[in-house]
């Protein structure tokens, strides 16, 4: 077990230098010059060469690259180029913002996910089915954007039950520890900043879990159903167990597997920051700021941004790995 | 009975008067929320370029000279009065005593060498006191470098405690309103010294706020300066806290919420909705900025054919433009500066949308109902500008404007820093070109010698070569009696409209909603927010 966490940690390296070098290669081919876009209309030619030469950009790409390479190897991600701060401060600051909404919209999509697609299942061919599965694809084409802006006039505008956007309103004051404000709220026992905390998820966090809802629900649906038609849960039915213990005990365990590895691969897209989540609440997360970085040609946040999200995202789906082998001990890990 | 009248009368404008002035009277207290679309970039002054970085620096520090409200007449600021040799070369600032940083340390001549010394290439300052050590310049000062300042300025130095001396290369009248910008904000140099990295993102000023908390890309928060040396002009908010909400709907939404009082750049089609709503109000502002239709003077047929230019001047149905893209928020233009500008020359008569007109100057162009004239391009910003809201959309336009008088044309479009770094080499492939510009410091020079004396410089983005326009900027920049300088750029204007280099398109007029309460916001003309006068009802 150890020996292959070693061994899949130790694959990480080759895949993030990969990454890197395809990031480094698209932003080599993509036009756009970040001096320009910093110094817009009003850049001369004196202000326009001494911010060239600032930033870097006169120097031969594979001298670039080998810089970045070399300041990567001592875990510096470098300053950005327009805000001119650490890359890596900049990243700590706004990746809680983004764990907290995904663990959020995670928890409701798993959640209400298992439940409609396990029922959906032994109630194939039902009203129930057939409606939850209705739902799920309405909820899978709806686009965020147009969700969110219902959602904030629905339950905040004219309902009045949630905050509109942003991550804690203006009057609670919180001392922050983690950056994570629910955690920041309890280690302080602030109770008025964590409930306000929590409020301002609910809505954002709604609008995020609808896509990897619907997604959790049909392939909890279609995985059960294989499950369920094999000949082990006749035997069951034959022994006389209850229809519920048939479900929840011996088909769900089996039949969750293939979610497990959505809802991983869900959470790992979701950690790379939703984008348009993130802009429509006005939330400080990672994804929109990765997302101004690329608008802004501001390489350094491109290459240290992408590089810890891929760095995540390679570390949930072995963290999903290792769950298969609980789940279902008969999965080994070789 | 006469008496009586006469005295009731009296009575009525008494109570008039004082009634609406005790119903003016600022209320101490509250906290602002400001709504705006981004996050500022940084807060230390000489390295910002964007909008939202400066509008906190507007609060959190003060320059040498002021902006009046809602013009850009000079006033003074930390200095209470200047001076100007009879050579136009020395400046003498008289400075304001008893001044505080946020800090608690003082305002004083030596505070003024360093902030503006840190950003000279070649440190020629002088303290009057020990002075600090500036730390190098890690970065170039943008706006110091292409307000060309290190060409203006020779030396600084400080005479005594509260006299600052300036003495330039070469006479610049524009100079004064350079000080007023935000890149010449004074410093406090104790704060800079003692975190020469981190100061981007502590701000230390005078000004009426000071810098409380920075959460990234959600919320600024300053609160009032206790010890603020002009207590008559404020601040009278306890605190003020700037939202970055990006998404524009969102934030009129905040707004109508009661959630935010101030909602910086709404769509355009929530301004009617705004005007409606009985709890909201609209700031409106003339903005100082340009869009205009540029041609590409280094290739003919453009270079030598005034009736060509004259012909698409007239072509162009400019107010269809403004009333349907810019949706009511601008007005047409007849100069490249805008009306509120001092030296706005309105005798000059504009182009009038004149499709016979057009096509007889075609002709005489030697070009009749287009022919001869190959399919031009039409290069269009990607991008949303002050100046102009859909650059697209008003190619778009344009295309179908000049196809009436049979000309044939295409829209061009490269992402924002491709476009900017080719339209400056003027390519072949370049026929017309949308710009713009937003002005920095309401001088005319920052226009009229920026924008369109190409014969100053190979960087000006229009490359018209005119001798007497040249000579016209040459002679504005070197005199420093305004009501001359006036006269100058009135004749430049005079000269563009016979000449075309450009068509003046439109100015775009700010527009921003607020609650009914906020009380005494005025909107600038060069952009800057100030919230130090403001109150809530």
């Amino acid at each position: 077990m150890i020996g292959f966490i070693i061994r899949r940690i130790l694959v990480v390296i080759p895949t993030l230098l990969g990454v890197s070098i395809i990031i480094f290669l698209m932003l080599a081919i993509t036009p756009g010059d970040p001096a320009e876009l910093l110094l817009g209309e009003r850049a001369t030619k004196d202000s326009l060469e001494a911010m060239r030469e600032y930033l870097g950009l006169q120097k031969p790409l594979y001298i670039q690259y080998w810089l970045f390479l070399k300041r990567v190897a001592k875990f510096d991600l470098g300053e950005t180029i327009w805000t001119r701060q650490k890359v890596s401060r900049e990243i700590m600051e706004r990746f809680p913002a983004t764990i907290e909404l995904a663990v959020f919209a995670m928890m409701i999509s798993s959640f209400l996910g298992i439940i409609l697609g396990m029922i959906s299942a032994t109630k194939q061919y039902s009203w129930f089915d057939y409606s939850s599965m209705i739902g799920s694809l309405i909820g899978v084409s709806m686009p965020v954007f147009w969700l969110g802006l219902v959602f904030m006039l629905l339950f905040s505008l004219t309902l009045g039950w949630f905050p509109m956007s942003g991550r804690m309103g203006v009057d609670v004051d919180l001392d922050t520890i983690t950056n994570f404000y629910i955690i920041d709220a309890i280690l302080t026992r602030n109770w008025a900043a964590l409930k306000d905390a929590l409020m301002h998820l609910v809505l954002p966090a709604m609008a995020l879990s609808t896509i990897p809802l619907a997604i959790v629900a049909r392939m909890t649906r279609s995985s059960m159903l294989e499950v369920l038609r094999q000949d082990y849960i006749k035997t069951a039915r034959a022994k006389g167990l209850s229809e519920t213990k048939i479900v929840l005990k011996h088909a769900l365990r089996n039949g969750l597997i293939p979610v497990v590895t959505v809802v991983g691969l869900q959470f790992g897209i979701l950690l790379g920051g939703a984008i348009l989540t993130e802009t429509v609440f006005a939330w400080p997360g990672v994804g929109k700021w990765l997302y101004e970085g690329v608008v802004k040609r501001d390489y350094m946040v491109i290459q240290g941004g992408t590089l810890v999200v891929a760095t995540i995202f390679v570390m949930v789906n072995l963290i999903v790995d290792i769950l298969y082998s609980i789940i279902n001990p008969r999965i080994s890990v070789k | 009975m006469m008496i009586r009248k006469v005295g009731i009368l009296i009575c009525i404008f008494t109570l008039l008067v004082t009634g609406s002035s005790l119903a003016q009277t600022p209320k101490k207290g509250g906290t602002l929320v400001f709504g705006r679309g981004g996050d500022s970039v940084g807060l230390d002054p000489a390295y910002e370029t964007d909008g939202n970085s400066f509008m906190i620096c507007d609060n959190v520090y003060e320059a040498l000279v002021f902006y009046k409200d809602e013009s850009t007449a000079l006033e003074p600021g930390l200095a209470t009065s200047w001076e100007v040799s009879p050579d136009g070369l020395t400046y003498t600032f008289k400075l304001r005593k008893g001044v505080k940083f946020h800090d608690g340390t003082p305002f004083n001549a030596d505070s003024v060498v360093f902030s503006h010394g840190r950003m000279m290439k070649e440190r020629k300052i002088k303290f009057f006191g020990k002075g600090w050590d500036i730390p190098k310049q890690e970065r170039p000062p943008e706006y110091w470098v292409s307000m060309e300042m290190d060409n203006t300025i020779d030396s600084i130095e400080a005479k005594d405690e509260y006299t600052v001396v300036y003495k330039l290369k070469r006479v610049e009248a524009p100079f004064l309103a350079n000080m007023g910008m935000d890149f010449a904000d004074i410093i406090s140099p104790t704060a800079f010294v003692k975190d020469p990295g981190g100061f981007v993102r502590n701000p230390v000023g005078t000004g009426p706020f000071k810098f409380v908390k920075w959460i990234k890309d959600d919320r600024i928060i300053l609160e009032a300066f206790k010890d603020y040396w002009g207590k008559a002009r404020g601040p009278y908010l306890d605190r003020v806290i700037f939202r970055a909400i990006p998404e524009n709907s969102v934030r009129f939404l905040e707004l109508k919420a009661g959630n935010i009082h101030i909602c910086q750049f709404p769509n355009a089609a929530d301004i009617p909705l705004a005007k409606k709503d009985p709890k909201l109000q609209v700031f409106t502002q003339p903005g100082m900025n340009i869009g205009y239709l540029g041609f590409n003077h280094k290739k003919e047929p453009w270079k030598s054919n005034l009736n060509l230019r004259k012909a698409f001047a007239h072509a162009i149905h400019r107010k269809a433009i403004v009333d349907n893209i810019y949706q009511g928020m601008g007005e047409v233009a007849k100069n490249c500066i805008p009306p509120t500008m001092w030296g706005y020359n309105k005798d000059v008569p504009g182009y009038q949308y004149d499709v016979e007109l057009a096509k007889k100057l075609l002709a005489e162009a030697g070009f009749p109902e287009g022919k001869g004239l190959s399919e031009i391009t039409l290069w269009s910003m990607p991008v949303a500008r002050p100046y102009n809201p859909e650059g697209l959309k008003v190619g778009v336009a344009m295309i179908g404007d000049l196809g009436k008088i049979g000309i044939k044309a295409r829209v061009v479009s490269y992402e924002w820093g491709t476009y900017l770094k080719r339209q400056r080499e003027q390519p072949e492939d370049m026929d017309l070109f949308q710009l713009g510009w937003t002005g920095d410091n309401g001088d005319p020079d920052n226009f009229f010698a920026v924008l369109f004396d190409g014969l100053a410089s190979p960087a000006v983005r229009t490359q018209w070569h005119n001798e007497n326009y040249h000579k016209l900027m040459l002679d504005g920049k070197q005199t420093v009696d305004q009501a001359k300088r006036s006269d100058i750029y009135k004749k430049a204007q005079q000269l563009m409209y016979d000449e075309v280099p450009v068509i003046p398109i439109a100015h775009s007029i700010v527009m921003w909603p607020g609650l009914k309460k906020v009380q005494n916001f005025k909107l600038h003309p060069t952009g800057s927010v100030y919230l130090g006068s403001v109150w809530l009802q």
